[in-house]
């Protein structure tokens, strides 16, 4: 882990790890949606629209994955006082704000033929909703860090404090009656047939990989900005 | 605390104050524990019911052998049951959520009328956690269990 915290380290794991996952990611996560969209027989109740499943499950929990990572970064960031932590909470804040964004309105779809309605206020959806919020809450804060000379620990601080949410929204099917369905997939348990579980976990498998090449090329954009800019100020300086 | 590395007392600050907000957290989830909920159940219903006319919702599984359609064709009556057998009858006037059967779950809005009968204006489908391919369902109950056994090689 310290060994990363070396910009010049990073990079060079980064340059090939970032086109590698990215490549392999598009190449699961597309064999994954065409094997749902396509080659998965219908569902017993909810016939062909059982297919959004394969959408709106990996993009939930990569959702909540996003924050995840924010919260942990932060914490590194917090305590170590780790740069590329604060770069690392940053970046995923893009792509886990995106993949909320396509839970939701997949799940939206979802739930018109389903359950008879485009949106309740029910535990679960407005939870996710509030994700999003706190998301959109986490990039101006970040950008007011970068841009305002606001202190980078106010987002970290930030990114601990709407970790509380996370466990929120895994427990809110079982904490409260929701319209939603409680969780399928519980330790070493699944309700889903091996029919929709398995392109399921594929699907999960390769947008994860996406995720993670994501996070690494917007680190690798925000290394390179970085340094671009105390080049310039040195410039500067020397001008002056 | 002047032993501790600065680090060091970083992290322990920043887990103290993560125990406290995750503790605060938790509290206050727990505390709306029934004021969140989506919907009563039919046995919340019957032991604490709500005030008559209030607009509230009403969850649970359509008791199996209950749904009847009225002579006009568009007023369906049924029961709702909960986990220990209570049963709130509802009625309801319109088109009902393609999901909506006997034996599925169920979310009604609407308001308790003054005879016991939950009158609502809006079904709501509640799908369960259970997903299952149609040709599995027409299977005896061992084939199926056979055939799950098949395609689920090696996922345990």
């Amino acid at each position: 882990m310290h060994g990363f915290a070396n910009p010049k380290r990073f990079l060079s794991l980064a340059n090939w790890l970032t086109p590698l996952l990215l490549v392999a990611g598009l190449l699961v996560s597309t064999a994954a949606l065409y094997w749902g969209l396509f080659r998965v027989p219908p569902d017993r109740l909810m016939g062909e629209t059982v297919r959004i499943l394969f959408l709106h499950v990996p993009t939930a929990w990569l959702g909540m994955g996003g924050w995840t990572a924010i919260a942990v970064s932060s914490l590194v960031f917090l305590v170590w006082r780790h740069p590329l932590a604060a770069l690392a909470a940053r970046a995923a804040a893009v792509p886990g704000l995106v993949f909320t964004l396509i839970c939701l309105a997949s799940g939206s779809i979802w739930g018109r033929p389903t359950w008879g309605t485009w949106w309740v206020w029910d535990g679960r959806l407005t939870s996710m909703l509030v994700l999003a919020f706190l998301y959109l809450a986490y990039m101006a804060l970040a950008q007011a860090a970068e841009r305002e000379g606001v202190s980078p620990r106010i987002p970290a601080i930030f990114g601990l404090l709407g970790a509380i949410n996370i466990p929120i929204i895994n427990r809110s099917v079982v904490w409260w009656n929701s319209l939603h369905q409680p969780p399928s997939i519980t330790m070493g348990k699944s309700a889903i047939d091996g029919e929709f579980l398995v392109p399921l976990l594929v699907a999960v498998t390769g947008f994860s990989l996406l995720f993670g090449g994501v996070v690494l090329a917007r680190m690798r954009a925000l290394l390179a900005d970085i340094q671009a800019e105390a080049r310039l100020r040195r410039k500067a300086m020397e001008a002056a | 605390m002047s032993a501790l590395k600065p680090k060091h007392q970083r992290l322990v600050l920043v887990v103290l104050a993560l125990v406290a907000l995750v503790g605060a957290g938790l509290l206050a989830a727990y505390a709306l524990r029934s004021q969140a909920s989506y919907f009563y159940l039919p046995e919340q219903m019957l032991a604490d019911p709500p005030e008559v006319g209030q607009a509230v919702r009403l969850g649970g599984m359509v008791e199996e052998g209950s749904l009847q359609t009225a002579d006009d064709g568009i007023t369906l009556t049924f029961a709702v049951t909960g986990n220990d057998g209570s049963r709130v009858p509802v009625r309801f006037s319109g088109i009902a959520p393609d999901l909506f059967v006997e034996g599925s779950g169920v979310v009604a809005e609407g308001r308790l009328g003054a005879d016991g009968t939950f009158v609502a204006d809006n079904l709501l489908a509640k799908h369960d956690e259970n997903y299952v391919p149609r040709e599995l369902q027409e299977m005896e109950q061992h084939q199926a269990a056979k055939m799950a056994e098949e395609t689920t090689v090696g996922l345990e």
